[in-house]
């Protein structure tokens, strides 16, 4: 079969072995190494497209996200939405549940946060209220997440279709709310409680935000707590290693993703709720989640699940995401410019996993040949 | 645990509800409905001069270029502010802002980057311009299509729109000459003069804007008919372009629309059916087809505000620009497609609008129910309540924008069918 005279198979030029030991710090280096690549590369794109020089750009992005006062709580703000929406959606990905459903959860805590304001927000004493609205919010999203939870855990349904679908259901109940709400024809709710101020979320030391990144911290530190050192959170990781190991060493794996995913909704109600009531002028639209719940998958994957690398990873697709849309304004070219080059760095950068997995051997001069 | 989670969850469910009895608000819903005549206007605060070197303006946009509507704010701004010599540090462009807190911390974001001036140029960016105005006081903020800054009583707050309906009114003149045509070259005959309209939204400003088009169409065609569809969107180019086609189908023979996208000129060129477009000059889209648009020019108003603020004094809180300041225009007819005779029709129209001689919204040209229309409660004075408060018909015709810059008229008349 084989054409070589020697009828052995020749070492390829190049071949990978995986690799299992690479160093913290050596990965670190290589996600430098794909950074650094993908800022040269959007750099020639720059260049070729638009004729800009690429530093002004890359400094425009930076005072763009953390230029200023106001730009700064923002960009943080952002961050700390994006880093709840991740750390929400990351114990089910640990479990390998594909919950690719956040964005509709969010959105029906949000939903939930809305309809409380308009419906309870004139009778009821403000504590009660912002306590009512808690925990409706946290009990719609952890519905919203149980549903395919369930479906998963009894009939073993496809969960990944399963929870991208709840996302348009959430999307249209959210829709059809508006129109019943909306009095104006336009399908627009304004400010909620503009009036009145009815549940608005209360300003920690009179900073707009600062309460919903104070939960995000809270938040952050309970999954990095519950999935390191909680019985619950090993049991997560032994349900995704192997089903059949988890219910040989005696796991109710049913139970486990059904409780995983209320988790998740739940954290995701809790940004719903961040969303519209912690926000100083809250609103309800069907984007307000503005794709967060699909950009958080990827954030969670691109910090390996790990909650601290977490928010540095969110805060890079914030600076990207927003530095680019306030650079492209500056620089008055099309907005889709930044989208692009948000789109080549986390390309370049999830590029170079590849080099932390996998070892690349170049084939060895033989002797004698 | 879980159990004690469950009945914590109830006990507070049940407080909830029992709480929920109560009213939060003393027993002020006796309030009087106010006519916008008997209410108290917004003064407007008194600016003092700035250099024009001083000077930094920002816009904030709610799509970017790619969107018809914002492009024309966007070309009105660079136009005004070069002309006016300021230097491109001191014009700020913000793009692809939603009508959500978005909208509020890019104006503190533009307050924040010098900004004396701040324009925003999407309905739903009011509230959330007036809660920025309410904290920036020294700062002016100006915003298109607004309803609330005549009543608002925030001094640095300001709307702008336009009597674009007279602008309608005299393109469906130039439809209503197509159509005129088409009946006597045995086309169509009278009664089947039926003429489609893509609108974006059910409120005020899109019904005066079809119905002031319609009385256009029908004070040179009297038999014809309008249908209306909606797309719930201001830009959905597929949404717009399946509506035109739907109209096409039920046989409209001629097609405007109040949205932003190129949907529905793009599908009359393929129907080859003719096109009265808004905002922008359509001609390239369909050269075979379109016939005209009206549009409004935001290039007097930003160059009034602008130098207000060079010079000094106040801004209007409820601006509304006209066919007489340039406000109101008409793009370039298209002698291809539009019939003869329609630019002379157009100017005698126009000449008589400006005197006043000719009122769009003329009680005696259209009926209501069969009936001429002697009183109509507008909804002028905008509380959030959308209680109808104010007279509008006077001296033989509905006043539209004259008592508040953006429209009011949402009455739907006889003649025309819009969709539910």
């Amino acid at each position: 079969m084989s054409k070589t005279n020697s009828g052995i198979a020749k070492e390829p030029l190049i071949h990978f072995t995986k690799r299992d030991d690479i160093t913290g710090f050596k990965s670190v280096l290589w996600h430098g190494v794909g950074l650094l690549a993908g800022l040269i590369v959007c750099a020639v794109f720059i260049m070729l497209f638009t004729g800009l020089n690429p530093i002004e750009v890359y400094v425009k992005m930076f005072q763009g996200t953390f230029g200023g006062e106001v730009t700064r709580l923002k960009a943080i703000h952002h961050t700390a939405i994006l880093l709840a929406i991740s750390l929400a959606v990351t114990p089910a990905f640990k479990m390998k549940f594909w919950n690719i459903g956040a964005e509709g959860q969010v959105l029906i805590g949000a939903l939930a946060a809305a309809y409380c304001m308009l419906q309870f927000g004139d009778t009821m004493e403000e504590p009660l209220l912002i306590l009512t609205m808690f925990l409706t919010c946290m009990v719609a999203g952890m519905i919203w997440a149980m549903i395919p939870a369930i479906f998963k855990a009894i009939w073993n349904t496809n969960e990944t279709l399963f929870t991208l679908m709840m996302n348009y259901v959430a999307i249209t109940l959210v829709s059809y709310f508006i129109m019943v709400k909306d009095r104006s024809g336009r399908s627009d709710l304004g400010i909620l409680n503009e009036r009145t101020g009815y549940g608005y979320l209360p300003k920690l030391f009179g900073q707009d935000y600062l309460l919903n990144i104070a939960v995000v911290i809270l938040i952050t530190v309970l999954i990095f707590v519950y999935l390191k050192f909680s019985k619950q959170g090993y049991e997560i990781a032994v349900v995704g290693e192997s089903q059949n190991t988890a219910k040989y060493i005696g796991i109710n794996v049913k139970k486990v993703i059904i409780r995983t995913m209320a988790i998740s909704g739940a954290i995701c109600g809790i940004v719903g709720l961040m969303l519209v009531a912690g926000s100083p002028t809250p609103s309800l639209k069907e984007d307000i989640v503005g794709g967060m719940g699909f950009t958080a998958i990827l954030v969670s994957w691109m910090a390996k699940f790990n909650p601290i690398i977490m928010v540095f990873v969110s805060a890079l697709v914030v600076f990207l995401g927003d530095g680019g849309a306030s650079a492209t304004d500056a620089l008055k070219i099309d907005s889709s410019v930044g989208e692009v080059l948000t789109a080549i760095i986390i390309f370049f950068i999830i590029g170079c996993e590849f080099f932390t997995r996998y070892k690349i051997n170049f084939r060895k001069r033989q002797k004698g040949e | 645990m879980k159990r004690l989670l469950a009945l914590v969850l109830a006990i507070v469910m049940v407080a909830a509800f029992a709480v929920g009895c109560t009213s939060k608000k003393g027993g002020n819903d006796d309030n009087k409905v106010l006519s916008i005549n008997d209410v108290e206007k917004t003064v407007a605060d008194t600016i003092t001069a700035i250099p024009k070197e001083e000077l930094k303006v920002g816009f904030i946009f709610l799509h970017d270029q790619n969107s018809t509507y914002d492009k024309n704010f966007m070309d009105a701004a660079t136009a005004v502010t070069k002309r006016l010599g300021l230097a491109d540090n001191q014009v700020i462009f913000k793009t692809n802002i939603p009508e959500s807190e978005d909208c509020y911390e890019t104006a503190k974001e533009l307050v924040n980057a010098g900004c004396d001036l701040i324009f925003a140029d999407s309905f739903g960016h009011e509230p959330f311009m007036i809660k920025a105005a309410k904290e920036f006081k020294e700062v002016q903020f100006c915003h298109a299509t607004g309803t609330r800054a005549i009543t608002e009583k925030v001094g640095n707050y300001h709307n702008a729109f336009a009597s674009i309906y007279e602008g309608r009114y005299l393109a469906g003149i130039a439809a209503g000459m197509k159509l005129n045509e088409m009946i006597e070259a045995k086309k169509i005959t009278a009664d089947k003069a039926k003429i489609g309209y893509v609108g974006a939204f059910p409120y005020a400003e899109v019904i005066s804007g079809y119905t002031s088009f319609y009385l256009g169409v029908k004070s040179v065609c009297p038999t014809v008919t309008m249908d209306v569809k909606y797309t719930n969107s201001w830009f959905d180019i597929t949404a717009e372009n399946t509506a035109a086609k739907a109209l096409i189908d039920a046989g409209c023979v001629l097609i405007s629309q109040h949205a932003d996208s190129s949907g529905a000129p793009s599908a009359c060129e393929e129907a080859g059916v003719p096109n009265v477009a808004y905002n922008i000059d359509t001609s390239n889209i369909g050269p075979n087809t379109a016939i005209i648009s009206s549009k409004i020019s935001w290039e007097p108003y930003f160059e009034y505000i602008i130098k207000t603020m060079i010079n000094g004094g106040q801004i209007d809180p409820d601006y509304c620009a006209d066919l007489e300041n340039g406000g109101v225009q008409l793009t370039k007819l298209n002698e291809k497609v539009a019939a003869s005779g329609t630019m002379e029709a157009i100017n005698a129209a126009k000449a008589k609008l400006i005197k006043g001689e000719l009122n769009v919204f003329d009680t005696a040209t259209f009926t209501v129910g069969g009936k001429k229309l002697d009183s109509y409660l507008a909804d002028v004075v905008d509380l959030g309540d959308f209680v109808p408060d104010s007279e509008a018909v006077s001296n033989g015709c509905f006043n539209e924008s004259t008592m508040r810059s953006a429209p009011y008229f949402n009455i739907i008349i006889d003649g025309i069918t819009a969709e539910k």
